[in-house]
């Protein structure tokens, strides 16, 4: 395992008065793919959006224990979020483009850091587009709302939008739970190339879709991590009863 | 046979009936009140009518014109929305996006737009006059101008300054409702890439809730154009030989024209056809302006779905 690029330790997480994280503890390693399974309201979600801030969003939350991106406390007080979530950015479960042509959706973050050369943006954004397997689709209707594409073609939009500002690690919150099985094959077949540039840590509910992309699975139940190992380790011979129960079909 | 209806479905029967009555009675009032306007209207209204002036004989049927009204009328309108707009979008932005609904204070703001929205307009045209005219506009002549007569009495500023109070707790309401309509995943989205809030809110969120802005700016013109109590102590005039030329003016106005028409006129019958011709101009300008807003809305929404650059 190489030096791992977060390191959660201990985390516990509140919403209001109810636990939602219990003593969570896992590193992520760079340059891999992380599923992180379990039934709907284990705190796989909340768990991701621990890592970009995004639960800063809502009131009467509460964090407890740490987690650190190179060797960094991101909850530390001097933190800038803005600066977190650039460095992690974050594809949503719905695909939610801007009302925007495609360029613009694509340019969105370049364009918030403060690019505004013409030439620069262009090939940035094609870039992006490249990287999402959406560019010779596009390409010639860039000024096109956003909104005409289809389902599939919006949620890898938003995935060029997030990868556009060249983040460290992408975090997707079951990104294809929306979308028909070729849109999902297209997406999943792109997160194994995205790896090569980035960290990405996937929330799915599908445990077809983390043994094909991920090299690295967490299975979470009721607010804890059950069990954290390589894909093929959790899916062949989990080492947990309850990992074993869920992955067969046995709950969940 | 078990699909045939066994009787009558009395209850359905008489709902159908009570709505469409209700529905039909309303239809009435419309067409009775504006067919009564248009019907009696329609033979004064003529170019002279609408672009001359009052100089000779304002009660007179045949020398009479509105056009200082119409002037009074826009200007107003216009100078009131210039105030609204910004100061109520920039509230209900604040009461939608960053104040908390927890707090007490956010009650109590909600609380008064609620009251404000229920004051009735004559006591708007009070506090009008003793809050603009006498306190900012006295104490401006005061500061400003030795004591000299500028703002401290009636202009056409206090008069859209007292209307955009009234029409605020509109503008608010409809824009609180446009920016509540714009899906948070769009703001997650735009934060989740490094956004400021306030990058989010200026980018994302108040583009996709402009249309909604200018319903509530539209509400407030067809409120604003048909009020009279607000002005007749803060701006408007019984009779003006010139159109304004300043803000400090005084100005004539027509919903102001129909009350003074109505009620000072020494000869009601020769001055009924004036009342008429002036009261249908009002009603149309007030559709216009409304036309006007509402065709530029659509054309947003249009740009917004579309959406080219």
């Amino acid at each position: 395992m190489d030096k791992p690029i977060i390191q959660i330790n201990s985390l516990n997480f509140w919403y209001g008065p109810k636990q939602a994280l219990f003593d969570v503890t896992v590193n992520i390693v760079p340059h891999r793919t992380t599923a992180f399974i379990g039934p709907s309201g284990c705190g796989k979600s909340t768990l991701l959006r621990c890592l970009n801030r995004m639960n800063d969003l809502i009131d009467h939350t509460r964090l407890e224990g740490q987690l650190t991106m190179d060797g960094q406390d991101i909850y530390a007080p001097e933190v800038d979020v803005i600066e977190l979530r650039k460095r992690v950015g974050m594809v949503f479960q719905k695909s939610n483009p801007f009302p925007k042509s495609i360029f613009d959706n694509a340019a969105y973050g370049l364009r918030i850091q403060g690019m505004s050369d013409k030439t620069e943006l262009a090939g940035c954004v094609e870039n992006s587009l490249r990287k999402a397997a959406l560019w010779d689709e596009v390409k010639d209707r860039l000024s096109e709302s956003a909104l005409m594409l289809s389902g599939g073609q919006q949620q890898r939009l938003c995935i060029a939008r997030a990868i556009a500002v060249e983040p460290e690690i992408v975090l997707m919150d079951e990104p294809c739970s929306a979308l028909d099985p070729t849109a999902t094959a297209k997406i999943e077949e792109l997160i194994q190339d995205l790896e090569k540039y980035y960290t990405i840590i996937i929330v799915t509910h599908n445990m077809q879709q983390a043994t094909r992309c991920s090299d690295y699975t967490a299975f979470f139940y009721l607010g804890r991590l059950v069990e954290f190992d390589a894909t093929t380790k959790i899916f062949t011979n989990p080492s947990n009863k309850q990992t074993e129960d869920y992955i067969t079909g046995r709950f969940g | 046979m078990l699909l045939q209806r066994k009787q009558r479905d009395w209850q359905s029967l008489f709902f159908t009936g009570a709505t469409g009555l209700a529905t039909a009675v309303i239809v009435a009032m419309v067409v009775i009140i504006v067919g009564n306007i248009a019907w009696n209207g329609a033979a004064q209204v003529s170019l002279r009518f609408i672009f001359g002036g009052t100089e000779e004989g304002m009660f007179d049927a045949h020398r009479a014109g509105i056009f200082p009204m119409i002037f009074g009328t826009v200007a107003l309108v216009l100078l009131m929305t210039i105030g609204v707009v910004p100061v109520g979008v920039i509230t209900a932005i604040y009461l939608t996006e960053y104040a908390r609904e927890d707090r007490a204070i956010t009650r109590v703001i909600r609380g008064a737009i609620n009251n404000l929205a229920g004051v009735p307009s004559i006591v708007f045209g009070l506090f009008g006059l003793g809050f603009f005219v006498q306190f900012v506009g006295g104490g401006i002549d005061k500061a400003l101008y030795d004591g000299a007569l500028h703002f401290g009495k009636p202009t056409i500023l206090w008069a859209a300054a007292t209307m955009a109070v009234l029409t605020m707790p509109v503008v608010i309401v409809a824009t609180e409702e446009a920016l509540k309509a714009v899906p948070k995943g769009l703001r997650e989205a735009s934060l989740a890439l490094g956004a400021t809030k306030l990058k989010t809110i200026w980018r994302i969120v108040l583009p996709q809730a402009l249309p909604g802005v200018l319903t509530g700016g539209i509400l407030a013109v067809s409120r604003g154009a048909g009020e009279v109590a607000p002005i007749m102590f803060t701006g408007a005039a019984y009779y003006l030989a010139h159109l304004p030329t300043n803000l400090t003016d005084q100005f004539m106005e027509l919903g102001y024209h129909i009350f003074v028409l109505s009620t000072q006129s020494p000869d009601i019958e020769r001055t009924k056809p004036i009342l008429f011709g002036t009261v249908l101009v009002l009603v149309a300008l007030t559709f216009l302006l409304n036309l006007l807003a509402i065709v530029v809305r659509a054309k947003m929404r249009a740009r917004l779905r579309l959406a080219h650059g």
